[in-house]
């Protein structure tokens, strides 16, 4: 037995939910990053399988969105990996519960 | 396509992104991080995307997780203790999950097999890139050149 489109769906799904379980339950701003782009690649496994599995068109669309989709999650990485050495030089902390200056 | 290889890589990348997002220390998964990427690009070259499975490689394995690295280096403090962990995301991812597999389940003609063979050169990619596709390209270098120049401006050090 081949694997089926809808085989690979749900790997992406199991994928997409795990790095939304690394988002919101770890309290480290490095690990939330890390959710995020596994969330991203997660929606790229989708475009490739639906590119695999559908009709291919002559210009490879869904190859092309994972590969733009690529470079927009690593200027997203190199930002807020940024901002995370930034918020540490000025609360002397990665803990997102602690960086609460703005709450109500 | 080989169901041999895709259990293995299936297995192989769910362990290492559940290891990613489960493992209290830092650096232990930021290397599982690497792993489960490695992983996604096991899927790019199963599924006949060569050059999307080795841009993923060149980009998360050698620059992205390089990068984490150095953040945890630049933020880690011996006498931090590790922070918490909310159980309640676990709720949350679980009922996305549930409801993503409801929908897969639900919906027709996803079970459906691949086309025999699939041919991608690197050339079409080119072509497809200098013609359909060269304003997104204008406009990810444009975003790509000031993400970085924002990101070396956000670390300066602050004159005081």
């Amino acid at each position: 037995m081949t694997p089926m489109l809808s085989t690979f769906l749900l790997l992406s799904a199991a994928l997409f939910c795990i790095g939304l379980l690394a988002a919101l339950s770890r309290r480290h701003a490095i690990f939330i990053l890390i959710g995020i782009e596994m969330m991203l690649a997660a929606a790229g496994l989708n475009f490739i399988a639906f590119w695999r599995f559908g009709p291919q068109p002559a210009p490879p669309t869904g190859v092309m969105v994972t590969i733009f989709a690529i470079a927009i999650a690593a200027a997203e990485a190199a930002v807020g990996l940024a901002l995370v050495i930034a918020v540490y030089r000025h609360y002397r902390t990665t803990n997102v519960d602690q960086i609460d200056q703005l709450k109500g | 396509m080989n169901s041999v290889a895709f259990i293995a890589l299936a297995v192989f990348t769910l362990a290492a992104a559940l290891a990613a997002a489960l493992l209290p220390k830092l650096v232990h998964a930021a290397l599982c991080f690497a792993a489960a990427f490695v992983g996604v690009a096991g899927f790019y070259f199963l599924l006949g995307a060569e050059f999307v499975g080795l841009v993923q490689i060149f980009v998360y394995v050698g620059a992205v997780a390089v990068l984490i690295v150095f953040t945890i280096l630049l933020t880690r403090r011996e006498t931090e203790r590790e922070p918490g962990f909310h159980w309640s995301g676990l709720l949350v991812a679980g009922a996305v999950f549930a409801g993503l597999v409801w929908a897969i389940v639900k919906t027709g003609g996803l079970n459906r097999a691949a086309p025999p063979s699939v041919t991608l050169t690197v050339r079409q990619i080119g072509e497809a890139l200098m013609t359909d596709y060269v304003w997104p390209l204008q406009c990810v270098g444009l975003v790509l050149t000031a993400a970085l120049i924002g990101a070396l401006v956000l670390v300066m050090e602050e004159k005081r």
